[in-house]
């Protein structure tokens, strides 16, 4: 296999094929965890380290799995995977991991670690597998600590809990934005991203489902004789 | 073939039992270190209640300074020894799912909503270098919103006086209710008052204390958009401190110094 394609399966999941902005995956751990850049990070290296291994666990076996037990083999790959990350975090970093509580366990079900699995190391060999799920780790990562900075520098003044801007609260100047701090902000934060990355890069745009009628005030002629 | 249903049954079974075993390989192995750390995190609770935790120093250190006792909530007076229970693992919250060593509140005792009082609590001391007492850290736990607040109260030796207040569990909304743990509200506490005329007075407000309250040394600022929690607290403080608490406790421990 060629450099070229490692490099490949690393670098494109980070801008061009994001797994949040362009696949829209694993949106409900980018809400809920990135209030907090420290704890954002822990996240990270877990779903990393998670996606990773997935893929090369399963690559590894792909020969072997029977097509209609394969969505359960992934699956039980996946979920030891993430207990095994859970019970290291409890074990070696306990305040974020009570932090973090159900988020960690919910990565089972984040849908870049089965998407992955399933397009990706059902099909390629497990050294390039391994790197495929590394790079859409990191692309998931780039996004997630993008919204925690914002989240938590605007939300409430600090980064990794040192202060950058002091609140009025701590008898500083900052008024912190409240909003930032609830997980809907990340839907906003992250809808401005995909904007961004499609307003540099249109390939990404999707065509229309449908198109809008345009708008007309005047009376619908037809239908008043209808009703008549 | 793949899908023979010999080779399916296989191989589900051998991935079961490699991934069993990678998991309890795992758990059983990080047990002992992930206990160590619950342990480590209720300690420092405790010392952070009585706001002496020195981060500098190791828990354990620090910890096995503070002197433990069991305290019977029927008469107010201190055991040095309950049934077989090590003091160190004595679990008080174990105690009230066991009908012979709790009692059942009934409605109009039980105001902070705790429903079975175990029959004997413990409680930290905090002795100053000539053996006198310095502070006692005493577990309180009641109902908020969402559900029980479990923490430790430090009071100073006038067992009047707050010294502290940590809360080490609870389920109550991030942001408003969860600001228990806000680092300004629990700097409210020390100071405060506990009784007046024996009566329990220490409330929760609502809203902000004037500072040209007269009785400011009573109350303590509400938190905003949490009227339940703060509730909760106050209903805790009344219980925890009133006759079927601690109340006669103290009475003890004046009898004795």
């Amino acid at each position: 296999m060629s450099l070229k394609k490692y490099k490949e399966v690393i670098f494109k999941p980070l801008i061009e094929e994001n797994p949040i902005t362009l696949q829209i995956l694993g949106i409900c751990s980018a809400l809920a965890v990135t209030n907090n850049l420290s704890v954002t990070m822990v996240m990270c290296i877990a779903l990393t380290t998670v996606v990773s291994f997935s893929n090369l666990f399963i690559s590894l076996i792909r020969n072997y799995i029977p097509s209609s037990i394969r969505i359960i083999v992934q699956m039980t790959i996946i979920a030891s995977l993430v207990i095994v990350v859970d019970e290291l975090l409890k074990a070696y970093s306990y305040e974020t991991s009570k932090k973090l509580s159900v988020f960690v366990g919910l990565i089972i079900t984040n849908c870049i670690v089965m998407g992955r699995a399933e397009a990706f190391a059902m099909k390629e060999k497990p050294l390039l597998s391994f790197f495929d799920g590394l790079g859409n780790g990191l692309g998931y990562s780039i996004i997630l600590i993008g919204v925690a900075t914002i989240r938590e520098l605007f939300g409430s003044g600090t980064l990794f809990g040192y202060e950058i801007l002091p609140l009025v609260s701590n008898g500083g100047w900052y008024m912190g934005n409240n909003l930032l701090l609830l997980p809907p902000s990340s839907f906003i934060i992250i809808g401005l991203f995909i904007w961004a990355i499609r307003a540099y890069r249109p390939a990404q745009v999707e065509e229309d489902d449908f198109t809008v009628s345009k708008h007309s005030t005047a009376p619908d002629l037809t239908k008043r004789e209808l009703n008549v | 073939m793949n899908d023979s249903v010999t080779k399916t049954l296989g191989v589900a079974f051998v991935i079961c039992l490699v991934c069993s075993l990678v998991v309890s390989f795992a758990a059983v192995n990080l047990r002992d270190l992930q206990k160590e750390n619950a342990t480590n995190n209720q300690s420092i609770k405790i010392l952070q209640a009585a706001k002496i935790y020195d981060s500098s120093v190791d828990v354990k250190i620090q910890f096995s300074k503070l002197e433990m006792k069991y305290v019977d909530f029927n008469s107010g007076k201190i055991l040095d020894s309950y049934e077989n229970f090590v003091i160190e693992d004595y679990d008080q919250l174990k105690s009230t799912r066991n009908p012979n060593l709790s009692t059942s509140l009934s409605a109009s005792e039980d105001i902070a909503i705790i429903k079975n009082r175990e029959n004997v609590g413990k409680f930290f001391i905090v002795r100053n270098e000539d053996s006198s007492i310095d502070k006692l850290i005493l577990p309180i736990r009641g109902y908020g919103l969402w559900g029980t607040l479990y923490g430790y109260m430090a009071i100073e030796e006038d067992f009047n006086t707050v010294a502290g207040l940590e809360f080490y569990d609870h389920k109550e909304t991030p942001g408003l209710g969860a600001e228990v743990d806000n680092p300004k509200w629990k700097a409210m506490w020390p100071g405060k008052k506990i009784y007046e005329n024996d009566e329990v007075k220490l409330a929760v407000m609502k809203g902000k204390v004037e500072t040209d309250d007269a009785n400011i040394d009573y109350k303590v600022d509400g938190l905003s958009g949490a009227t339940l929690t703060s509730r909760g607290v106050t209903n805790m403080i009344s219980y925890w401190f009133g006759e079927s608490g601690y109340a006669k406790l103290f009475k003890e421990l004046s009898y004795e110094s």
